[in-house]
């Protein structure tokens, strides 16, 4: 690990200004995905802004029936959180699916929404990436890329935002919260936060330089049925290769996402207005721009039988 | 002055004898050609921790994570590195009541902390019960993931009684019950090789059952 220098912010602006006003700065929250890089020297900032001291680790109620998550709320906290259960079981679901119980204790909201790839050639230094390096090229390209995208990617890059809570708030229509270093904040879409890769695979977010997520704000809840279903190579703590969160309402109708196949969790109005069409239908509007390799076709009928399974529970 | 006091902590004799200054000991650990300009010299920070009800205040070059703190500068050996990367879970302790992998964390983020390693939760006269309970169902064979999962055990069963839920409870909104199922599924993050996993769940059951 590359050396680094250390502090505490007091304030979220405070934070953002320290970042801001010095070349190869970071953030640190809980620290679980950004060490694990550091060590690789993947990451290697040269000092860490820590905001663990910053109180954003509360749950509050909204003037609208919402939920305002503060960044620093862990996942174990957030899924067991007894508004987030019973009205928002999705989130609850796709954190509980995702990591271990270890990571899920340590892990933040805002940290999540910020996972990096876990595509191995990104993680394997040895290769050329273009997220890694810009203009270095991409051995997942032409490689073994099973776990990659399918949809959304360029040929620059082909990894996926890899995190199951991220999928949960797109499908749900959360909104983030930040703070930049001038002290003004904004509100940021989930549907607008991941960018795809396009030409520059190593800018993620929408997210200016120094800019801080403060909270995560659920709108009030759209009742339905919720579901979050993740298919994986183990039965627990692995990636997915595909996962699906749905919001289903009594007349069929509902909205849907899809994890693990695309540099952002994957969903579209006009997918989401398929769901009483059935599976099939959805599928072939969410996917139909899909670029698959031969690896990983398999991703799109999968999505497929997943999507059909949560379906005919709605039935049953 | 804050180099000497790396050097007095630091448990690598070969390291220790073969140089003859500070100045040398930075060189050895950060070759000049490997480092960019804009990485700062190895920085040390105080920091404070309560261990087991014992408090430590240490000088801490700030790359060091809570794990090497634990092993290398109190010697407390106990807690185990597997694969240093959050995968394996041998690492596991207790933070201020919740587990984590302690090989994700830098020291200097637990300033002021209260943490649990195994040696702080029973003794060979005096067992803490989930470290009973693994003796009597054959819970190990070559132990050396065992202690990460008797603190991951005993964090787990106070996340059941507290009521998280977790991936294979079915109902969010009942109370969560401690049953194999649940403790297999929330002990995936503690890797065992020897595959002692199903007389682990066992021992963790009888415990739960009190």
């Amino acid at each position: 690990m590359r050396s680094f220098t250390y502090e505490r912010a007091a304030t979220p602006a405070e934070a953002a200004r320290a970042v801001a006003g010095r070349q190869g700065a970071k953030f640190i929250a809980g620290g679980t995905n950004l060490l694990d890089l550091m060590k690789l020297e993947i990451e290697t900032p040269t000092h860490l802004v820590d905001v663990q001291d910053l109180g954003l680790d509360a749950i509050e109620e909204t003037d609208e029936g919402g939920l305002r998550i503060g960044t620093l709320v862990s996942n174990t906290a957030l899924s067991a959180h007894p508004r987030v259960r019973s009205d928002y079981a999705v989130l609850t679901r796709a954190i509980q699916a995702g990591a271990s119980g270890q990571l899920r204790n340590k892990a933040t909201t805002g940290g999540n929404m910020l996972q990096r790839t876990r595509c191995s050639y990104f993680y394997d230094t040895n290769m050329p990436c273009n997220k890694r390096k810009p203009g270095d090229g991409c051995a997942a390209i032409g490689g073994f890329s099973r776990q990659l995208g399918v949809i959304g990617t360029s040929d620059a890059c082909i990894a996926t935002y890899p995190g199951d809570m991220a999928v949960a708030m797109r499908v749900l229509d959360a909104v983030v919260e930040t703070v930049k270093p001038d002290g003004t904040v904004r509100a940021i879409p989930a549907a607008e936060f991941h960018r795809l890769w396009g030409d520059t695979p190593h800018i993620e977010t929408a997210l200016e330089p120094g800019e801080m997520i403060t909270h995560v704000r659920l709108p009030a809840p759209i009742g339905g049925r919720h579901f979050y279903s993740k298919v994986r190579d183990r039965r627990s703590y692995a990636f997915a290769l595909v996962s699906v969160a749905a919001v289903i309402q009594s007349d069929g109708t509902g909205r849907v996402a899809f994890g693990g196949v695309a540099p952002r969790p994957w969903r579209s109005e006009a997918a989401d207005a398929q769901l009483r069409n059935g599976a099939a239908a959805v599928i072939r509007t969410a996917f139909a721009d899909a670029r698959p390799t031969e690896d990983n076709k398999f991703k799109i009928p999968l999505a497929r039988r997943t999507l059909a399974s949560i379906l005919a529970e709605t039935r049953s | 002055m804050a180099d000497k006091a790396f050097l007095s902590v630091s448990r690598r004799g070969v390291l220790q004898g073969s140089v003859a200054s500070a100045a040398v000991m930075q060189a050895t650990i950060l070759p000049a050609q490997d480092k960019p300009s804009s990485t700062p010299a190895p920085t040390q920070m105080p920091v404070s921790l309560t261990v087991n009800g014992k408090s430590h205040t240490l000088n801490l070059d700030t790359r060091t994570t809570l794990l090497d703190t634990l092993r290398e500068h109190l010697k407390l050996t106990g807690t185990k590195k597997g694969c240093d990367h959050g995968q394996c879970g041998a690492c596991t302790v207790i933070v201020n009541g919740e587990r984590i992998n302690s090989c994700l964390s830098l020291a200097v983020q637990h300033d002021g902390d209260e943490v649990t390693t195994i040696e702080g939760l029973g003794t060979p006269g005096d067992l803490h019960p989930m470290q009973a309970a693994f003796v009597e169902h054959d819970g190990y064979q070559c132990g050396y993931c065992t202690p990460g999962q008797i603190c991951s055990a005993v964090a787990t069963l106070e996340e059941i009684r507290k009521g998280v839920p977790s991936h294979v409870t079915e109902d969010l909104t009942g109370a969560v019950q401690a049953t194999n199922l649940e403790m297999r599924e929330r002990m995936s993050g503690n890797i065992c090789r020897c595959g002692a996993y199903s007389n682990i769940a066992e021992a963790m059951t009888q415990v739960a059952r009190g």
